[in-house]
């Protein structure tokens, strides 16, 4: 049969486009947008980001307490209703997602760095220091790490509000009380999760360094931080982007697990997860306090879980599709 | 294999003697003590509480006692907010209690998740896929604290169908395992779609089916025990989030489980509540950790004891 163009199967490519050459990222973005479920939820967790960083700028009624109002359903003036205190939930709502997406990607960004650390040096030095590592590794996956949290959080309560009053004195970080407990918080969730990633980048370390594109750069001559940062390290980033999408919910899902303890974000400072507490202590008479604040979460989970699936099956390409 | 296990234990004591060595000590180096949440107490009621439960003795002599008492008896001390009860008899009393929550909701999470998941990877693409995979992804995304009250709502106060909280009668069991179960089941759906669609398209299946296999046969007989390899291995941490889970659970349904009573003992101070309940966790999970390495390698004769 002929190789002609017109023959060949073709993925929508004209003559001008073929001259260009296509890197892997541009075919795997191109993946990625077919998906459109993946889309949905970038596009979801995009503008519900835009209104959580924006919205409190327009108003600043999520600390204005109105103890007449009350409690009120969902009503023209205040769309999904007002708290006890009479604060507005919608407003509450925007300024409880920016903390708990903070805490999202901080703690994430924590957790990337020990673990894309420790899982490389594991993976290139390989040997006997690469099995000890996955075993700490393995027996620490074995603890029942959430207990561990729940000490530190509650036992690094009266330390934290030193360290709080230590950041305000010197960084003058005036807007920010509780910064200590957040401070602590991030350290806390890290701490967790980074062990995940590590097994994962240390595979990842591990299939790399035995391709022939290696053994090249070994034998021109390079020298072991080129290797590393020129040519292993690129070559694992799919993996990790799509990792690090997946364990931002999973923060999240901790901090919030942690707030309806007690022990996460402090007030004054509320996060989705306080507002979720505060809604489940209080539904028999006002649903829309739970009912609201526990759906964005869900629904921003959702657009995570989507979008790092759909990342996956755009950035791995031999993963089976289904 | 019994030389894999073995080592395993072997592997493990180090590990539960560093963790209760590092929670006795932080615990203690930690501002706030027993005795000083509520009202305060006189120095001499302070000095003699303090003798009585030998707080008064050097760190590292606590600590001797401590794990010889441990070690030797079995005793995990008394508890130091309430009076004249052991920590053994507060543990014996709760956790049985949270030992039903989590087995009922682990019977849930995997007579659900598997169902789910077989059915979704047995008619790939097709509406029951799509449905089947939805609801795993919305048991992924609804945390057991928005679903605990949700479900409440609806079904206790909306309806009047369950009391909302407490565990007396068997039907306060439904809603609270119920509530765990269905989280984990969606993992262990995704988990079983997985690999059972990874397996469905080996050549061995390909044989049975030309060997005139029933299609139910192929399914259960012979896919499923590959294809249940991922939920295996995930068993392991899920039963972790189950026993941990049920912090938050046994707080919404006020069930007078170990969970709820952890969190409340690390709040008061109690320092050999909290080191009791921590060292069972740490020494059950180990335990059921290992149970299921043993049981992977069970299953897929291809894998090795290292």
């Amino acid at each position: 049969m002929a190789l002609s163009p017109t023959t060949l199967p073709s993925a929508d490519v004209t003559p001008a486009q073929l001259e260009h050459g296509h890197s892997p990222w541009h075919d795997a973005w191109a993946r990625l947008r077919k998906n459109k479920l993946a889309v949905a939820g970038g596009v979801a967790l995009l503008a519900l980001t835009l209104l959580c960083i924006c919205g409190p700028w327009f108003s600043q009624t999520y600390q204005d307490q109105n103890l007449d109002l009350g409690a009120t359903p969902p009503g023209a003036a205040h769309w999904l209703g007002t708290d006890t205190l009479g604060r507005d939930l919608f407003a509450r709502i925007l300024y409880g997602g920016r903390i708990s997406l903070m805490v999202g990607l901080v703690a994430t960004f924590v957790a990337l760095t020990i673990g894309v650390t420790y899982g490389a040096i594991a993976g290139f030095l390989g040997g006997k220091t690469d099995r000890v590592m996955m075993r700490i590794v393995d027996i620490m996956y074995a603890l029942p790490f959430t207990i561990f949290v729940i000490l530190l959080m509650v036992f690094m309560k009266d330390p934290s509000e030193k360290l709080d009053a230590w950041l305000r004195n010197t960084v003058h970080l005036e807007g920010m009380q509780g910064a200590g407990n957040m401070v602590l918080l991030f350290a806390a969730i890290g701490a967790v999760e980074w062990l995940t990633m590590s097994r994962i980048v240390r595979g990842q370390v591990l299939s790399v360094k035995k391709m022939e594109f290696i053994e090249a750069a070994h034998s021109l001559g390079y020298g072991r931080r080129r290797i590393i940062f020129r040519h292993i390290i690129p070559n694992i980033l799919g993996p990790i982007i799509v990792y690090a999408t997946l364990t931002v919910p999973a923060v999240m899902l901790l901090e919030a697990f942690l707030s309806f303890l007690g022990l996460g974000v402090q007030p004054p400072m509320s996060s989705w997860g306080a507002l979720i507490k505060d809604g489940a202590e209080k539904m028999e008479e006002f649903w829309w306090l739970l009912v609201f604040p526990g759906s964005v979460f869900s629904l921003t989970l959702f657009s995570l879980n989507f979008l790092g699936d759909g990342l996956r099956d755009a950035l791995d390409v031999r993963a089976s599709k289904d | 294999m019994l030389r894999f296990i073995a080592r395993r234990v072997l592997e493990t004591i180090p590990v539960l003697f560093i963790i209760v060595t590092a929670t006795f000590f932080m615990i203690r180096f930690v501002p706030g003590g027993p005795f000083t949440a509520e009202k305060a107490v006189t120095p001499e009621v302070m000095r003699n509480l303090e003798r009585a439960y030998h707080l008064d003795q050097p760190l590292w002599q606590q600590y001797a006692n401590y794990l010889g008492r441990v070690l030797f008896h079995g005793d995990l001390g008394p508890s130091f907010k309430y009076p004249n009860r052991t920590v053994n008899e507060i543990i014996a009393d709760k956790l049985p209690v949270s030992l039903e929550l989590g087995l009922l909701s682990l019977a849930i999470a995997l007579a659900v998740g598997l169902t789910l998941g077989v059915l979704a990877a047995v008619k790939r693409n097709t509406w029951i896929d799509y449905v089947c995979s939805s609801a795993a992804m919305i048991g992924i995304c609804v945390p057991t604290f928005v679903l605990g009250p949700l479900l409440v709502l609806t079904f206790a106060i909306h309806y009047g169908w369950f009391n909302a909280s407490g565990w007396y009668t068997p039907i306060d069991r439904v809603l609270p395992s119920l509530t765990l179960g269905c989280v984990y089941a969606a993992y262990v759906a995704r988990l079983t779609r997985g690999g059972m669609l990874e397996v469905l398209n080996q050549d061995y299946i390909r044989t049975a089916r030309a060997k005139g296999a029933s299609e139910t046969r192929v399914i259960f007989h012979h896919a499923l025990r590959g294809g249940l390899l991922p939920v295996v291995s995930f068993l392991g941490p899920a039963i972790a989030g189950i026993l941990t889970g049920s912090f938050v659970i046994e707080t919404i349904f006020q069930i007078p489980g170990l969970g709820r009573e952890f969190v409340n003992s690390a709040f008061n101070r109690d320092y050999t509540l909290v080191l009791g309940t921590v060292i069972l966790y740490a020494a059950l999970l180990i335990g059921l950790n290992l149970a299921v390495d043993v049981a992977q390698v069970w299953l897929n004769p291809k894998l090795k004891f290292e």
